[in-house]
């Protein structure tokens, strides 16, 4: 079975001889860099608002479509991104990315708010969705010494895209001016740019050669190999599911609350939280996110993947618990349990792929990694209600500061030990689900004089 | 045929170098930017 499709855009982009691997995440980088614009959505939202006339929820649409768009297209598109190559993929997540910027820059420029649902939610999401899993499985083929590694440098993009974005957009803003004309003149500079930036991955990517083995390590060629139709069959695909969503609702629940989370805490405390000090606070599990995604997921290669999770899990209720018991009386073990939680929320982002990929192989990871995300669509839905709505409730029932939070702390800590049970249920894939030999091999077994 | 093993490699430390920069700049910036916000913790 040949694993690519031939053609100009689809054909795999095989290195040369003497190509660096080291070259691979740059390209991973550029891609995930740019669409990790994404989270700093919310910087247009408010010039949004008063330009085009919109309420909070409508000016939240493109991104929740956005969102929407990278789960279906990382579940739907994964068969295809395994069979085209990463070129291919990063292409696709380049047009789209950037052409949804611009189709929302045309939106902005003649108020037709549903031009920048459209181009910014649809057709970029489905840029978010392929670009976040084009550089997955041909990052564990160059590293299969370090995949949790490899993985995680890309992933920490994502979360790096926010972080650049975010002042730049502002700072373009401030510029262009936040009429409609300023927020056109934005999406513009923004596709443009990204195009340009994302270019680099398109160029440099490169698929190993399968002769050679990249590393003094087992080929990424060689064991187990499921295919991502048999894999969704397997009871460790759905206990990973399960083990996924659990982690980001966790991470998430602190995350989408954190400053409101952080000025409650301590409202009645001697020294409260002040609200650029609650922004501090916010940029700071940012970073942790970050750091959690390439440092854990390193460790990830050297401990095992099970044991890390482990870890997210374990510790990340333990962390949960410090905080519902004595989080209000020390605001260094707050911030501090809040670190600890949003690094395993990163790193359980980022670990994935090499686990999935020590289960069910290379051949294609990138599919079943993309049919996993649906978990994330979940929890991000699941998260920030469980967190809103008891806090809500709990302001109407006459409570303040830490005791909004006590219950939906409990929560978070039974999900996590669901999440640990499904990561302790991991076994592995039985043979059954393994695809068989590929045919020249099997051919050439049969010229074989007996 | 040509003898490709026996071609010496070309020398692409300066791919790798700008491919680094080119991401690591604004990455860099990125950073800047969130430390300049994180000391709002401490000093705000």
């Amino acid at each position: 079975m040949r694993p690519y499709r031939s053609g100009l855009m689809s054909s795999p982009p095989v290195a040369p001889p003497g190509w660096s691997r080291w070259l691979v995440p740059p390209a991973a980088l550029s891609v995930h860099l740019s669409i990790g614009q994404a989270y700093a959505w919310s910087v247009f939202k408010p010039p949004l608002e008063s330009a085009l006339n919109l309420s909070g929820t409508q000016s939240a649409l493109p991104f929740q479509l956005a969102i929407v768009m990278l789960g279906l297209s990382a579940a739907f598109g994964g068969t295809l991104v395994e069979r085209n190559g990463p070129r291919w993929a990063m292409t696709v997540a380049l047009v789209c990315f950037s052409t949804g910027f611009l189709i929302s820059a045309l939106g902005a420029e003649t108020k037709q708010f549903w031009l920048i649902v459209l181009g910014y939610g649809f057709v970029g999401g489905i840029g978010l969705g392929i670009g976040y899993i084009s550089p997955v499985s041909t990052l564990i083929k160059w590293f299969p010494d370090r995949p949790g590694m490899a993985t995680g440098i890309a992933i920490m993009g994502f979360g790096g895209g926010a972080l650049i974005a975010s002042p730049w957009s502002a700072q373009m803003l401030s510029s262009f001016g936040s009429d409609n004309d300023g927020i056109a003149l934005a999406f513009l500079v923004h596709g443009l740019s990204y195009a340009v930036f994302m270019t680099l991955g398109v160029l440099l990517i490169r698929v190993p050669r399968t002769e050679k083995p990249v590393v003094d390590a087992p080929s990424a060629f060689e064991g187990v190999q499921v295919s991502a139709n048999s894999a969704i069959r397997t009871p460790q695909f759905w206990c990973l599911w399960v083990v996924l969503c659990m982690n980001v609702t966790a991470g998430i629940g602190i995350l989408e609350k954190a400053a409101p989370m952080i000025t409650d805490f301590f409202a009645d405390s001697s020294t409260p939280v002040t609200v650029s000090a609650a922004a501090g606070f916010v940029a700071l599990l940012s970073a942790a996110n970050m750091a959690g995604r390439i440092g854990w997921s390193s460790t990830s290669d050297l401990i095992g993947r099970k044991n890390i999770y482990r870890v997210y899990l374990g510790v990340g209720a333990l962390m949960y618990l410090l905080i519902a018991l004595f989080g209000d009386s020390s605001k260094p073990l707050f911030i501090l349990c809040a670190l600890v939680i949003l690094s395993f929320y990163g790193g359980g982002f980022a670990t994935v792929p090499a686990y999935l990929k020590d289960l069910f192989g290379t051949y294609q990871v990138g599919a079943i990694h993309g049919r996993l995300l649906t978990a994330w669509s979940l929890a991000g839905v699941l998260g920030p209600l469980i967190v809103n709505w008891i806090a809500d409730h709990q302001k109407g029932a006459g409570k303040h500061g830490s005791d909004l939070y006590t219950l939906s702390f409990g929560i978070m800590i039974g999900l996590l030990v669901v999440g640990f049970i499904a990561n302790e249920l991991v076994r592995p894939v039985h043979t059954r689900y393994h695809i068989p030999a590929p045919r020249e091999a099997v051919d050439v077994e049969r010229e074989q004089p007996a | 045929m040509s003898n490709e093993s026996s071609r010496p490699e070309p020398d692409r430390r300066w791919l790798i170098a700008v491919a680094w920069v080119w991401v690591g700049a604004p990455f860099a910036y990125g950073v800047y930017e969130l430390v300049q916000k994180a000391t709002q913790l401490f000093n705000g």
